[in-house]
């Protein structure tokens, strides 16, 4: 079961940008797609641990503002010749609030 | 249903048109591949070192079956294709194989030309082309002592060069009087003819060859004026005629090869054609480089996006006989009105020519020091006007003043595997070449990717193409005759300008629609180049947008390591008073600010900001008077000052003031990459104007302008501009030079290499000669200015973009 946080309404996420949610143990940076698709992934480049919110975001990746690793957002993964991945976070949006599900992916991640 | 693609040809071409396809698309088609040869796709230009001994048969495979597997293709491989029929759109195989066909690649490479003379087909006479030639050689050699090589060019020459390793006595016999007359000019011709003959090679020049000699397997080879040289092996190396049988018999127009057009469509409007059997526009290629060109248009058009188109191709040679270094490209025999640039230590064996026309270079042939090959060859390709570096141009780049990398002339293939070559990611040689090999690398882009050398600061490219040069041979993919912006268009730099001038194109969106981008909104790379080109563009109209702006510039501080921000306020001229330090400290203190630093551009860094802190910071900054220093953007940066006439005893000129007074003109505008700004005093230069992107340095009569200068990565001493007499002339020149980069340059290329792609006199036209062209330049600088110089600190302090520095908390 996932345990649903309402965080923000999804108008306060600028389209092909994101904002940074600190919980107590983590960020987590929460992604807007041009079409409104909403992603939530820890804002950690797993390259070097940059912070991944304040990439540019494109199609459903993000590029690292450090060394421009490209992560997909949708599976954490790094794309292209790059290996690595950060842990992703469920969301879901409902009546233009965006929803975030921390525990249970922690749990499985 | 998907439809058929069937490829004909399992060589360099074919394949590489299959993996630029599949990179595009990778579901489009179900594809069948027929390979006349029963090995999987290797790299045909290895050949050589095959041979050598230099390398296995296994180093030089490009696609193991189990690519094929993976891409789900079906490779049938030797078992040639012997019937192509158009009408029921079908090919057909030697053993009967049918496929069916939506669309049909023809990639069928060329043949040797065997000379047929009497006893052409005896035993051990062979051409030098594929696989099965080099395992013929191979065990000639252990039977037999001697051979002879038919024809001296590059082929002929690699294959002599490798069965003298593989311990054969060798002649070659050449009908021309020079070796390799189609790369070489005489000189390096006889340059090289005396290095191979101190190696033990034999030539006999002038020689036409009349018959084989022999019974059933080869003996010797008489010639026509009735001499003899005795053989066990003749290899056939006079040239290749493309392999156009198959097309021909279908029907397909054919001349020297089959005919394509610039989508390398054949005729028959299903039917494409790449690689050494086409002759596209009058040419047929037997080099890889246009080859890989042609594959990724043709893949373009097969996966319907029509919009690549191949326009040729102006190719370069290397001779791959270790120890011999020599390059060509273009026409390197001088033609009338052409000037020549000759350099000759003949006992040091190097000899440099390049063939100039109206101060381009035409042409280039170099021996025995080959390092500058790829510099002149990009020249060459550009149409670089090189006036104003002609002089030194045949010393090499490096003289150029390239902070390099230790001793030039060591050649890079020299270099151990531990050398370092990329210093910013550590990576080196072996790296390098083990990705080359192991993933089958052949391209800069691909070996950035794998390896990251050379993808930070891009100082070491040079050295990386080297190495892939010398890994690869041939194949490597130097040249590509246009280069797309970023991996979402063809379009390049300069046509994404002009199009947005031409169609008026005042948003991101509209931009890529006109020009077919191939992602809906963009990649890192692409969108703050767009951003930037409308901005410098539409300064009044567009808006800019935060979303494309690379996080330092979106965030006004530069990112750091740990992600937090440094902060650098402005500081005129870098005058301060006791108040502004006083404040400085104050907001060190209350945010404590755990490092400061005094920069190279005379202001002060306060380190290791936290993001939420920056909007706070910056307003007591703003309230103490200070503005944003720009230092994180692709921006004006700083204009550094001496100490000044008010205290120097040398000073000449107000300097410090304008100083104070470029500043305030040109503060706030954004620039394709950082702009730094100089004025000294006096021709001490205390300011280091000359290594500045525009800088001033200030005479008894005047005020000396330079341009084009840069510290960074590639040390380059600015070019005069011109002399001027009052200060208003220094604010003109100034702006209307800024506004010519900001309109010209590519976003990310400095004034440096802005200068010398374009050429110092290009700038002189538009800024010195032409005055109605100079005072409309820095109206529109003026005009940009308005919209540019608002203070995005203050801005931002007062609540702007608040989303940007506030993060949400949970518990």
């Amino acid at each position: 079961m996932n345990n649903w946080i309402d965080i923000i309404a999804l108008d306060e996420i600028p389209r092909l940008g994101s904002r940074v949610i600190r919980t107590d143990t983590m960020d987590v940076a929460v992604f807007r797609t041009r079409d409104d698709q909403v992603f939530a992934l820890r804002d950690a480049c797993p390259h070097k641990g940059g912070p991944l919110s304040q990439g540019i975001v494109h199609g459903t990746s993000v590029t690292c503002p450090l060394h421009n690793w490209k992560i997909d957002l949708a599976s954490g993964e790094a794309l292209g010749p790059d290996e690595g991945c950060t842990n992703v976070f469920a969301t879901k949006v409902e009546g233009g609030r965006v929803l975030l599900a921390l525990k249970a992916d922690v749990a499985a991640a | 249903m998907k439809q058929k693609l069937v490829l004909i040809g399992n060589g360099m071409a074919g394949v590489r048109t299959l993996e630029e396809l599949l990179k595009l698309a990778p579901d489009s088609y179900e594809i069948t591949v027929f390979g006349a040869e029963p090995h999987p796709n290797y790299n045909r230009i290895m050949l050589s070192p095959v041979l050598a001994g230099e390398k296995t048969i296994d180093d030089i495979i490009l696609n193991s079956r189990e690519w094929y597997a993976e891409k789900g293709i079906r490779l049938i491989s030797g078992d040639p294709v012997v019937e192509i029929n158009r009408a029921r759109r079908h090919v057909r195989t030697r053993d009967g194989v049918v496929a069916g066909y939506d669309r049909l690649l023809i990639a069928t490479g060329s043949n040797p030309f065997i000379i047929p003379v009497p006893g052409h087909d005896k035993a051990g006479v062979i051409g030098f082309r594929d696989i099965a030639d080099v395992e013929t050689m191979l065990h000639a050699a252990k039977d037999y002592k001697r051979a002879v090589v038919i024809g001296g060019g590059l082929l002929g020459l690699e294959a002599a060069n490798g069965l003298m390793k593989q311990g054969m006595q060798v002649h070659v016999v050449h009908l021309l009087d020079s070796l390799m007359e189609r790369q070489l000019d005489k000189a390096a011709s006889a340059l090289l003819k005396s290095s191979l003959e101190t190696r033990g090679m034999q030539f006999l020049m002038e020689a036409q060859t009349a018959e084989i000699l022999g019974d059933d397997r080869v003996t010797g080879v008489r010639f026509a004026d009735g001499s003899e040289v005795a053989a066990d092996l003749v290899v056939m190396a006079v040239g290749i005629r493309p392999n156009m049988a198959l097309a021909q018999q279908a029907g397909l127009h054919c001349e020297r090869g089959i005919v394509v057009n610039d989508t390398m469509q054949t005729f028959d409007p299903r039917v494409y054609a790449v690689g050494e059997c086409v002759q596209h526009r009058g040419s047929c290629y037997g080099l890889v480089a246009p080859l890989f060109e042609q594959a990724k248009v043709a893949a373009n058009h097969l996966v319907e996006m029509g919009i690549a188109r191949y326009e040729g191709s102006v190719t370069s040679t290397k001779l791959k006989v270790t120890g011999i270094d020599l390059f060509s490209a273009g026409e390197f025999n001088e033609g009338e009105g052409d000037e020549t640039l000759v350099l000759q230590d003949p006992s040091q064996g190097v000899y440099k020519k390049l063939v100039i026309r109206d101060n381009k270079v035409k042409g280039a042939v170099l021996y025995g020091d080959t390092m500058d090959g790829t510099w002149y060859f990009t020249l060459l390709r550009e149409g670089t006007d090189i006036s104003a570096f002609r002089s030194t141009i045949l010393f090499g780049q490096h003289d150029l003043g390239d902070a390099g990398h230790g001793d030039a002339s060591a050649s890079v293939m020299a270099l151990p595997a531990s050398a370092e070559i990329c210093g910013c990611n550590g990576v080196c040689k072996g790296d390098i070449v083990d990705a080359i090999s192991k993933k089958g690398l052949f391209t800069l882009e691909e070996v950035r990717a794998h390896t990251k050398a050379s993808s930070s600061c891009g100082s070491c490219t040079g050295l990386v193409e080297a190495i892939l040069a010398g890994t690869v041979g041939e194949g490597y993919d130097k040249a590509p005759s246009k280069k797309g912006m970023c991996g979402c268009t063809e379009h390049s730099h300069d046509e994404v300008i002009a199009a947005i001038r031409k169609g008026k194109l005042k948003t991101m969106q509209a931009v890529r629609d006109a020009l077919d981008w191939k992602t809906p909104d963009g990649c890192a790379s692409c969108r703050p180049a767009l951003n930037y080109y409308l901005l410098a563009n539409w300064p009044a109209e567009y808006e800019d947008d935060a979303q494309s702006r690379f996080i330092n510039e979106r965030a006004h501080g530069n990112i750091q390591k740990d992600g937090t921000y440094s902060v650098v306020p402005r500081m005129f001229g870098g005058l301060c008073t006791a108040n502004d330090l006083r404040a400085i400290a104050d907001v060190s203190d209350k945010y404590k600010v755990p490092e400061m630093k005094v920069t190279g551009g005379q202001r002060i860094d306060l380190f290791g900001v936290k993001k939420e802190d920056l909007p706070a910071m910056w307003k007591d900054l703003t309230d103490a008077g200070f503005v944003s220093g720009h230092a994180y953007g692709k921006a004006m940066r700083t204009v550094k000052t001496c100490a000044g006439k008010t205290w120097c005893r040398f000073g000449t000129q107000n300097s410090t003031g304008l100083g104070v007074k470029l500043e305030e003109l040109t503060w706030g505008s954004w620039m394709p990459h950082k702009f730094k700004l100089a004025v000294s005093g006096c021709p001490r230069n205390c300011a280091e104007a000359t290594i500045k992107d525009f800088g001033v340095v200030c005479v008894d009569s005047g005020y000396e302008l330079h341009v084009g200068g840069n510290g960074g990565i590639k040390v380059r001493v600015t070019d005069l501009l011109c002399k001027v007499e009052t200060e208003e002339e220094v604010l003109e020149y100034c702006g209307a030079f800024t506004q010519l980069y900001r309109e010209e340059a590519h976003y990310l290329e400095r004034t440096a290499p802005w200068v010398e792609r374009v050429g110092l006199n290009h700038i002189k036209q538009q800024v010195l000669e032409d005055e109605a062209n100079r005072k409309a330049l820095y109206e529109r600088f003026l005009f940009g200015q308005k919209f540019a110089q608002i203070d995005p600190w203050k801005a931002r302090a007062e609540g702007s973009e608040a989303h940007e520095f506030t993060p949400l908390k949970i518990a």
